[in-house]
C-alpha cells in the first residue's frame, strides 16, 4: 500500500502545533454576550424562590435565565443515535439542583466582570433536602434523587425512577450457579474503580449566533455536531432545520464531548436576545460540573478447575451514574460485553448491572467506556485466581482466550446473543510478543532490588469494539473539483485524534492518488454528511468504511465520464488515479482534463461520490499489557518501570498516529491506576476539581512506555483496519495492581493504588 | 493602564485593568496562540516569554510587564515550525492545545540547558501538562531536535 | 477571580509599607501564583518590582536571598549549589515547572508561612532568619511560630558555614505537593531534623536533633531519632495522605536523609 499503513504527519499537525487560532474560542466574535452560571451551593435542594431584579439592573447585564425562563421539555444531554437510550432526566435549568455545581441561572453580559457581579446579587432561597452521596446506599433510599414524574425513557432500559435506578442490564449464556457447583476453585472479590475526569485541555466551550437566515449556529468543541443539533433543537423547541452546529479543532475530547455539556445555555441567551453568545468553562466548572467516567463497585466470581481453566464468569456491577442518567445504560453495558467473550472457554457467563442515581457530579462517557472498569474487575480477579492456583497469569490467558475463527455469545452483533464468529484476533500473539518485549519469564514475579526496593511484574489482557453494531453510521462525500483534486466531506471529529488524517489516507489510497490532492472538511452539519461522530471506537472502522464506499463510486463515475468525453465506452477504460486511458493505450484524458471539462458547459456533470456505512458488527481490536513496577517497601511508593502495549487493532493505518493513541491511553489509564483519585467533602462538594488536586500524570510518572503491534486483518474493516482509540485505556490498572501484588503481596481492589494504600498492606502483612 | 511593551519584536502600547492577567490581555490583542488550561498555574498551557524567560501567562499581571519583551509562539515561528516539525513527524501532536506553550519551552530549554539529557529534558518540561499524547512522542521529537541520544 | 482596584509601584521599602499599610485590603504581589487563586478583593496592589529584592548575594559569613527572587533562581544558582550540599535548589525543583518556578518567589513563599512548602522546610535546618521592614531580624524558627503583623518580608539571611543539609520529600504524582518532607542537616555535630508538609507547617524536630547530637550515630541510634521525630511532631490528614501514613514515613524520611548526611 502506498498512503495506508503508512506513517504521514498529520495534515493540520504544523499549523495546530505552532499555535494557529482554529480552536472554538478563537474564532469567536469579540462582541459575543459572555455567560457565566450560577451554581448550587448544595448537593440537593428546591429553589423556592429566586431574585434576580439587582442582578438584572448592573449596567451591562444583558439576560438572566431561570427554570421559570426554559421550555418545559426534559432531554439528555447524551450524544447518541436517536432514539438515545439515557433517560430524558433534564431540563436547561430545573427547580430542583442535584448536586454541589448544578445549574441554577445563566447570567449573560457584556463582559465576564460584569456577569460576575450581577451573579453574585442573585438572591436564591433554597430549600435544603437531604442528599445521597453514597452510591452503595443509593438503590431504595429514601432520598429520590428525580422526584419529577416527567422523565421520559425511550424504551425499557430498567429505569426506577423511586428507586433511584437509572439502569438495569442482564447478560448471560448458561446456568452460572450449575457451573460453580462444578468448579474446583471458586473465587470472589469486589473492586471498586472511580470516577476518573476527562482533563481534556481545551475546557468544554461554545458560541451561538444567528446567521443571514435567522437560524441559530452553534460552533463547538464537541465530538458530535449532529446529536448538537438534535439536541439543541429539542432543549429549545425549535425545528432542527433552525439550527446548524459547526465543529472548529477540538483541544481533546475522551468522550466528555459526547455529551452536550454546555451548547444549550448560549443558544438559549442567542434565541432570547438575538445576539451572539458564548460560554467558557474554566477548569474547575469542566471538572465539577460536567460528567466523569461512572465509579463503580464490581463484584467477580470466577470458577475455574485446578489448571486454570475457567469456566464459569460471573459479575455484579453497580455504576454510579451521577444526579443524571448520561450514557449510564449503555456505560455499564460494556462491562461485560467487553470482558466476558475474552474467556471463550467458559460454560457460563453473566452480566448483571444496575446503575444508580445519587447527587453527585453526573458520570458519562469516558474512553473505554465501562470496558475500562471492566477490565479493571475481570482482570484483577484473573490474576488473583492465577495467583492462587500459582499458575503464571500470561500462561492461564494463553489457555483461556477467545482465538480467530471461534464463536461467542455475548460478542457484538446485530441479533443479541447470537453466537458470532470472531473474524480477526491475534491477541495469543500479542501475549506472546509482550513477555518477550518486558522480559516476563525472567522478571516475573518479582526482583529484589535492595532492602527496601523491589520490582514486580503483571499483565492484563482487553479488547473494545469498533463502532457500535447496528447503530453507528456514517456516510462520505468526496467531490472531484475544477483542477482535479478532491474534497473529501465527513461528519467525523477529529479530537487530535489524526482521523481526518486517517481517513484522506484512505481516500488517496482508493484513488491511486496523493495526500496533497485529498482536501477533508468537517463538520457542518449544514455540510458534512451524517456521521453518528467520533466516539464508539467508532471513527476508523464505520467512517473509513463509507470513504472507502464514497472513493470507489466517484472513481466509477470519473472513468464513465472519461469515457463518456473520449466517445468510448466505459468498459474500454481504466482509470490510473492520474489519466482515464483506453485499455489499448489509444487514447488519454487526463484527471484535470476530464474535471475541468466536466466543469465546463461542455460536460455539465459535477462528479460526486457517496458511501454510507453502518457496521452489523462491531470486531474487537486486542492488546495485551505488560507492566513493571518499582515498588519502596518503605513508603510504598509505586514508580512505574515500563509499561509495554502489544496491540491487534488489525491493519495500522498510520503506524506513528496509532502509536501515540495508545501511549496517550496508556497514560491515561497509569492516571486511573495511581494517581487520579476524586475527593467529596462531607456536603457532597467535589473538591479534587482543579488540576492543583486532581493529579493528571506528568512526565516524571510515567517511566518508559513501549507500544507494539501484532496485526490481523479484520475482514470487515477498510484495509482491515479495527479500531483502537479506546481499548488502550484498559490494561493500566489492572496490570498495575497485579504488578505491585507481584512486588510486595499486597493486593489493592480500590483504585487508585496510592502509596498509602500499598504500604498499608505491607505493614497489615508484617 | 496603559502598558507599553515589545511583543514579538514589535513596540505596542496596550490598555489592560489592574486585575487583568497577561494571557486575558494578549488573547484581547489577537495573540490567540496563547491558550488556558486551568485556573491555578498547573498546566503550563499560557507559557510565554518575559524578557526571554518562560513564565505563566495566566499569573503574571498584564501591569507588571509594562517596559517588557513579551515572546509568543507567533514570534518566534520559524524556529517553532523547525521543531514542530519533528513533533509532527512522531505524531506527537494530538489536539494540539498543549502544543504552543509546550514548544515555547522547548525553545527557552534549548537556549538554557547547555548539555541536555533525557533527564535534564523530562525535568524541564515537567510544567507543561499532556493529556493526550501520554508524553513519549513528545520526548522523542525533543531529543531528536537537540541531538540527545 | 481576584479583583484589583488600584496599582502601586513604590520606589522606597517606606513608601511601600505606607501603601500597604493604609488600608486593610492593600496587598503586596509576589510571584502571584498563589494570589490569583480564589477571589480576593484587592484594594491597591502593591509591586516591590522596583526595591531590588531580587538578589542571592554571598557574603563573608552568610548568604542572603532577596524577597522577590524567583525559585528558579534559586535553583540555578552557583552559590546555593555549592552550599549546604545544593539544599535550596533540590527542594524547590520539585515544584511543579520551570515557568511556575520563574514566577514565584521566595518572599512571599516564607512570609505565607506555608504548611506544604518544600522551600521553608529546607531552609529552617539551615539556621535562617529573616528579615522583615518593621519586625527587624527574627529567627525562621520563630517567625514560622508567630508570624508578623502586616509587613514586608525583606530578604532571607543564612549564615554561611560547611552544614552538610539534605532533603527528602515523599509525593504522589511528582508533581503534586508533598504527602510529607523532611530536611536533615548536621555542622560539627550540630544536627536539625526538620518536617514539613505535616501538613502543618515545617518544624524542628527537638529531641530528634538533641539525640543525634549525643549519639554514636549507629543504625540503631540513627533509627531511634527517626521514631523520635516521628513522635515528638504532630500530624494530621488531608486529601493526600492521612495522618498514619504521615506518621509513618516521617519515619522514613528522617532516617533517610540522616543516612544521606552522613554518607
Ligand atoms: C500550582 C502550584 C503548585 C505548587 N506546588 C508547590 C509545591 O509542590 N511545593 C511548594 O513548596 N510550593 C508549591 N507551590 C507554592 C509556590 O511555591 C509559592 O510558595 C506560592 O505560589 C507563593 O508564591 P508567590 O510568589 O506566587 O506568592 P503570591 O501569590 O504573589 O503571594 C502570596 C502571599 O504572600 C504575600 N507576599 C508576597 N510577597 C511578600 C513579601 N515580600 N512580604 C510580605 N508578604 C508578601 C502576598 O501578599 C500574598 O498574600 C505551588 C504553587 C502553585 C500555584
Ligand atoms: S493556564 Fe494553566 S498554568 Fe497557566
Ligand atoms: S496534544 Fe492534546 S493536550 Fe497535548
Amino acid at each position: 500500500m502506498r498512503v495506508v499503513n503508512q506513517p504521514i504527519a498529520k495534515i493540520d499537525g504544523m499549523d495546530i502545533a505552532t499555535g494557529k487560532p482554529v480552536y472554538t474560542d478563537d474564532l469567536c466574535n469579540q462582541n459575543a454576550l459572555v455567560l457565566k452560571i450560577l451554581r448550587s451551593p448544595h448537593a440537593f435542594a428546591r429553589i423556592k424562590d429566586i431574585d434576580t431584579a439587582k442582578a438584572e439592573q448592573v449596567t451591562g447585564v444583558e439576560c438572566i435565565l431561570t427554570y421559570k425562563d426554559v421550555p418545559d421539555v426534559r432531554f439528555t444531554l447524551a450524544g447518541q443515535s436517536y432514539p438515545e437510550p439515557s433517560p430524558y432526566d433534564r431540563l436547561i435549568l430545573d427547580e430542583y439542583v442535584r448536586y454541589v455545581g448544578d445549574e441554577v441561572a445563566i447570567i449573560a453580559a457584556l463582559d465576564e466582570k460584569t456577569a460576575v457581579k450581577a451573579m453574585k446579587l442573585i438572591k436564591v432561597d433554597y430549600e435544603v433536602l437531604k442528599p445521597v452521596l453514597d452510591f452503595e446506599k443509593a438503590t431504595g433510599n429514601p432520598v429520590i434523587v428525580h422526584p419529577e414524574d416527567d422523565v421520559h425513557i425511550n424504551f425499557d432500559i430498567g429505569f426506577d425512577r423511586k428507586k433511584n435506578i437509572a439502569s438495569i442490564c442482564f447478560m448471560g449464556d448458561g446456568d452460572v450457579e450449575e457451573e460453580l457447583k462444578k468448579c474446583e476453585v471458586v473465587l470472589e472479590k469486589a473492586y471498586y474503580s472511580q470516577a476518573q475526569i476527562h482533563g481534556m485541555m481545551e475546557t468544554y466551550r461554545a458560541f451561538t449566533y444567528l446567521d443571514h437566515n435567522g437560524r441559530l449556529t452553534v460552533v463547538s468543541s464537541t465530538q458530535v455536531p449532529f446529536h448538537v443539533r438534535r439536541i439543541v433543537a429539542r432543549a429549545l423547541q425549535i425545528p432542527k432545520s433552525k439550527v446548524r452546529v459547526i465543529k472548529p479543532r477540538i483541544g481533546g475530547g475522551f468522550g466528555g464531548k459526547q455529551n452536550v455539556s454546555v451548547e444549550v445555555f448560549p443558544a438559549i441567551v442567542t434565541l432570547k436576545t438575538g445576539k451572539p453568545a458564548k460560554i467558557v468553562y474554566d477548569r474547575k466548572e469542566t471538572s465539577s460540573c460536567t460528567s466523569s467516567r461512572h465509579a463503580m463497585r464490581i463484584n467477580v466470581r470466577l470458577g475455574a478447575d485446578k489448571a486454570g481453566m475457567v469456566k464459569v464468569i460471573d459479575i455484579d456491577a453497580l455504576a454510579d451514574t451521577g444526579s443524571y442518567g448520561e450514557h449510564a445504560p449503555t456505560v455499564f453495558t460494556l462491562v461485560g460485553l467487553k470482558t466476558l467473550p475474552l474467556y471463550n472457554q467458559a460454560k457460563a457467563v453473566r452480566y448483571r448491572g444496575t446503575a444508580v442515581y445519587t447527587n453527585k457530579v453526573s458520570a458519562g462517557a469516558f474512553r473505554g467506556y465501562g470496558a475500562t472498569q471492566g477490565a479493571f474487575a475481570v482482570e484483577s480477579a484473573v490474576n488473583e485466581l492465577a495467583a492462587r492456583l500459582k499458575i503464571d497469569p500470561a500462561e492461564m490467558r494463553e489457555k483461556n482466550i477467545i482465538k480467530a475463527g471461534e464463536t461467542n455469545p455475548i460478542l457484538d452483533g446485530p441479533e443479541e446473543q447470537k453466537p458470532i464468529t470472531l473474524k480477526s484476533c491475534t491477541l495469543d500473539r500479542c501475549i506472546q510478543k509482550g513477555k518477550k518485549l518486558i522480559n516476563w519469564n525472567e522478571k516475573f514475579p518479582r526482583k529484589v532490588f535492595s532492602d527496601t526496593k523491589v520490582r514486580g511484574v503483571g499483565m492484563a489482557i482487553t479488547m473494545q469494539g469498533s463502532g457500535i453494531a447496528g447503530i453507528d453510521t456514517a456516510s462520505a462525500v468526496i467531490k472531484l473539483n475544477d483542477d482535479g483534486f478532491y474534497t473529501l466531506l465527513i461528519g467525523s471529529t477529529d479530537m487530535g485524534t489524526g482521523c481526518d488524517t486517517i481517513l484522506a489516507q484512505m481516500a488517496a489510497e482508493c484513488l491511486d492518488t496523493t495526500m496533497d490532492k485529498i482536501i477533508v472538511h468537517a463538520a457542518d452539519t449544514d455540510i458534512s454528511p451524517y456521521d453518528t461522530g467520533s466516539y464508539a471506537s467508532s471513527t476508523t472502522y464505520v467512517t473509513g468504511n463509507a470513504v472507502i464506499k464514497a472513493s470507489e463510486d466517484i472513481k466509477k463515475q470519473i472513468a464513465e465520464s472519461g469515457a463518456k468525453l473520449m466517445g468510448v465506452s466505459a468498459i474500454e477504460v481504466e482509470f490510473d488515479g492520474e489519466r482515464v486511458q483506453t485499455q489499448d493505450c489509444s487514447r488519454t484524458l487526463t484527471l484535470d482534463e476530464i474535471a475541468q471539462r466536466l466543469a465546463l458547459g461542455e460536460g455539465q456533470n459535477q462528479l460526486i461520490g457517496k458511501g454510507s456505512f453502518g457496521g452489523e458488527t462491531s470486531p474487537p481490536p486486542f492488546i495485551a499489557g505488560f507492566a513493571e513496577v518499582e515498588v519502596d517497601t518503605e513508603t510504598g511508593q509505586v514508580d512505574l518501570i515500563e509499561y509495554v502495549s502489544v496491540v491487534d487493532c488489525g491493519t495500522v493505518i498510520n503506524p506513528n498516529l496509532a502509536r501515540v493513541q495508545v501511549e496517550g491511553g496508556v497514560v491515561q489509564g497509569i492516571g486511573l491506576a495511581l494517581y487520579e483519585a476524586v475527593h467529596y467533602n462531607d456536603k457532597g462538594k467535589m473538591i479534587s476539581d482543579t488540576f492543583m488536586q486532581y493529579k493528571v500524570p506528568c512526565r516524571k510518572d510515567i517511566g518508559k512506555i513501549t507500544v507494539a503491534f501484532e496485526s490481523s486483518y479484520e475482514p470487515t474493516g477498510p484495509f482491515g483496519a479495527k479500531s483502537i482509540g479506546e481499548v488502550v485505556n484498559n490494561t493500566p490498572a489492572p496490570a498495575i495492581v497485579d504488578a505491585v501484588y507481584n512486588a510486595v503481596g499486597v493486593r489493592v481492589r480500590s483504585l487508585p493504588v496510592t502509596p498509602e494504600k500499598v504500604l498499608k498492606g505491607i505493614l497489615e502483612s508484617e | 493602564m496603559k502598558i507599553n511593551v515589545t511583543i514579538n519584536n514589535q513596540k505596542r502600547e496596550l490598555e489592560a485593568a489592574y486585575d487583568e492577567f497577561l494571557v486575558d490581555t494578549l488573547r484581547r490583542y489577537g495573540y490567540l496562540s496563547v491558550k488556558k488550561g486551568c485556573d491555578t498555574g498547573s498546566c503550563g498551557l499560557c507559557t510565554v516569554w518575559v524578557d526571554e524567560k518562560p513564565i505563566l501567562s495566566c499569573a503574571t499581571l498584564s501591569v507588571r510587564v509594562n517596559g517588557k519583551n513579551i515572546t509568543t509562539i507567533e514570534g518566534v515561528q520559524k524556529e517553532a515550525k523547525q521543531f514542530a516539525d519533528f513533533l509532527v513527524n512522531e505524531g506527537a501532536e494530538q489536539c494540539g492545545f498543549c502544543s504552543p506553550g509546550f514548544i515555547m519551552t522547548v525553545l527557552a530549554m534549548k537556549r538554557e540547558l547547555a548539555h541536555p539529557t533525557e533527564e535534564s529534558i523530562v525535568h524541564y518540561l515537567t510544567g507543561n501538562l499532556c493529556r493526550c499524547t501520554g508524553y513519549a512522542g513528545q520526548l522523542r521529537a525533543v531529543k531528536k531536535y537537540l541531538g540527545v541520544v | 477571580m481576584i479583583s484589583i482596584q488600584d496599582y502601586a509601584l513604590p520606589a522606597t521599602l517606606e513608601e511601600t509599607y505606607e501603601v500597604l499599610t493604609a488600608k486593610k485590603s492593600n496587598t503586596i504581589l509576589g510571584g502571584c501564583a498563589f494570589l490569583r487563586i480564589g477571589s480576593k478583593k484587592i484594594g491597591v496592589a502593591v509591586d516591590l518590582a522596583k526595591l531590588n529584592l531580587d538578589f542571592i548575594n554571598e557574603k563573608n559569613d552568610s548568604i542572603e536571598i532577596g524577597a522577590m527572587t524567583t525559585f528558579r533562581k534559586i535553583e540555578t544558582n552557583p552559590v546555593l549549589i555549592k552550599y549546604f550540599n545544593g539544599i535550596l535548589p533540590k527542594a524547590v525543583s520539585h515544584i511543579v515547572g520551570v515557568q511556575l518556578r520563574n514566577s514565584v518567589t521566595a518572599g512571599a513563599t516564607i512570609y505565607s508561612r506555608y504548611g506544604f512548602s518544600d522551600f521553608i522546610t529546607a531552609l529552617l535546618s539551615l539556621d535562617a532568619d529573616v528579615v522583615l521592614y518593621k519586625g527587624g531580624q527574627v529567627s525562621l524558627e520563630t517567625f514560622l511560630e508567630d508570624g508578623a503583623k502586616k509587613d514586608i518580608l525583606v530578604k532571607v539571611i543564612i549564615p554561611k558555614t560547611d552544614r552538610k543539609a539534605v532533603f527528602q520529600t515523599m509525593r504522589n504524582s511528582r508533581s503534586d505537593y508533598a504527602v510529607l518532607n523532611a530536611a536533615v542537616s548536621n555542622k560539627e555535630n550540630d544536627w536539625k531534623v526538620v518536617v514539613g508538609a505535616r501538613p502543618q507547617r515545617a518544624k524542628i524536630a527537638r529531641a530528634a536533633s538533641h539525640y543525634l547530637a549525643e549519639s554514636q550515630l549507629t543504625k540503631e541510634d540513627i533509627e531511634y531519632a527517626a521514631e523520635l521525630a516521628a513522635n515528638e511532631l504532630t500530624f494530621g490528614s488531608n486529601i493526600r495522605g492521612s495522618r498514619e501514613y504521615r506518621e509513618a514515613i516521617c519515619k522514613v524520611l528522617v532516617k533517610r536523609a540522616i543516612m544521606e548526611v552522613l554518607a
